[in-house]
């Protein structure tokens, strides 16, 4: 089991890395969407330190969002899902290693690019280790969560837009916790409780939506 | 005699179970349920605008809570009677399960925004305000969020059995992440330390007010129900 999932993730790297230019958008997406915030609400530098980890986590959960698409599409075009699909190949296993690997792709980039934002916002430098933290806790619960509803909105007609819908909702109770983590780490206090709790999502997330992504799947490819 | 009203009813739950079965005793309930609204909503706006006494704090403008109470409790019951009609309808594949889910979701959307309307309503007058992040607004405004991607997605599949089967495992991933959503934009409340107006009303409710608040909510049932079986009479026309 644990080859087959080695396989799926050395599969989809190697995609990835031959397409190298989509992993790039979804991260200069982030980039960009984090800049926009001070032209819009001023370069003031105490609000901006105020609202730097909530504006680093939406920007983050958009640009998570916004690469799920890619995630069985690809496949779905070219016909190996149908394969994955029929395989004798443990379905949840193949879909758990899918999303892993579309994580280590379009969120670790983000866990790695959020301190250079962290620093355009004037955000503490003690603050840098919560948020990268926080990031890495709580953006493998969006592509698991994320993984879901990519797989009910498959070739579906406007489905970036239906996906984002569905999915955003779902994302509240992550963006809460992370963007709390750090908030709280700012203000003084220990955020070790909004960590343990993103770890628990993680836990609950990992062990239950691989089963939610097959059934998804198998629906969607009736 | 026991044993034998069991096996009846077990045998008749099967017998409704399809949709031609169905049609005519959803009608007839719902011609009832109609009529029991109508009474029931007349009855309960009488109690609540005429019978109940004024609120010593509030003044007149508590009254919306005869509407806004009974209406919040819907919105949420619903989505947990939707989410439990696809789980019946993922696990036995049947299809009047599912058409139960999909003519439940614009009622349990609709009882969402009159609670958000008329809080919004009764906020400006007694908060000064229309919208407050308290965390009760902020989870019934996610909770509306859930109902229209649960109709976007059954919208826009063309195949009925794929729009079913998908909308319900949306529904099902929903009604297990609306504890969680409910308890994080509680907790996201206080850390913020934002309104620090509480909603929960004086401890001692005159009965009249209470009664008032129960016909409403019996009324609201009856509306319901009568307004999902007539939708899914549309949707056995519209499919079978």
């Amino acid at each position: 089991m644990l080859a087959l999932a080695r396989t799926v993730v050395h599969r989809d790297l190697l995609l990835a890395l031959r397409r190298r230019s989509d992993v790039g958008t979804a991260l200069l997406f982030f980039v960009i969407v984090a800049s926009l915030f001070p032209l819009g609400v001023g370069a003031e530098p105490n609000l901006l330190r105020a609202i730097a980890p909530g504006v680093i986590w939406v920007a983050a959960l958009l640009s998570s969002m916004l690469s799920l698409g890619r995630l069985f599409a690809a496949d779905y075009a070219d016909g190996t899902l149908e394969q994955m699909l029929l395989a004798a190949a443990p379905l949840g296993v193949v879909v758990a290693a899918k999303t892993f690997a579309h994580w280590l792709v379009s969120g670790l980039p983000l866990v790695a690019i959020a301190p250079l934002i962290a620093l355009q916002y004037d955000l503490a430098p003690g603050l840098y280790g919560v948020l990268a933290l926080s990031l890495l806790l709580g953006t493998p619960v969006l592509s698991l969560i994320g993984a879901i509803g990519a797989a009910l909105t498959l070739g579906l007609r406007g489905g970036g837009v239906l996906l984002a819908l569905l999915v955003l909702p779902l994302y509240v109770p992550v963006l809460i916790l992370g963007a709390g983590a750090v908030e709280m780490a700012g203000a003084g206090l220990d955020p070790e409780g909004e960590l343990l709790l993103l770890g628990a999502a993680l836990v609950v997330a990992a062990a239950f939506s691989p089963w939610a992504i097959a059934a998804a799947l198998r629906i969607s490819m009736e | 005699m026991t044993q034998a009203m069991n096996s009846n009813s077990t045998v008749r739950w099967f017998w409704f179970a399809s949709p031609q079965t169905f049609f005519p005793l959803a009608g007839s309930i719902a011609r009832w349920c109609a009529v029991g609204a109508v009474l029931l909503a007349l009855a309960g706006l009488y109690v609540g605008l005429v019978v109940a006494p004024t609120d010593a704090q509030q003044g007149e403008v508590y009254r919306i809570i005869f509407i806004h109470v009974p209406a919040a409790w819907m919105s949420m019951f619903i989505y947990l009677v939707m989410a439990g009609w696809a789980a019946i309808g993922l696990a036995f594949n049947t299809r009047l399960s599912f058409m139960m889910a999909q003519a439940l979701a614009p009622t349990g959307a609709l009882f969402t925004f009159i609670a958000l309307w008329t809080g919004s309503l009764w906020g400006r007058p007694t908060w000064g305000t229309y919208w407050v992040w308290d965390a009760r607004l902020t989870s019934e405004l996610i909770l509306l969020f859930l109902y229209l991607g649960f109709m976007a997605l059954h919208a826009a599949i063309d195949d009925p059995r794929r729009a079913d089967r998908a909308s319900a495992l949306l529904a099902i991933v929903g009604a297990v992440n609306v504890p969680i959503i409910y308890y994080s934009v509680l907790w996201w409340n206080t850390l913020h330390q934002g309104a620090s107006v509480s909603l929960t009303r004086a401890p001692s409710m005159a009965a009249t007010m209470l009664t008032g608040m129960l016909l409403m909510a019996l009324a609201f049932w009856a509306y319901s129900i009568a307004a999902v079986l007539v939708r899914v009479r549309c949707i056995i026309r519209e499919r079978e």
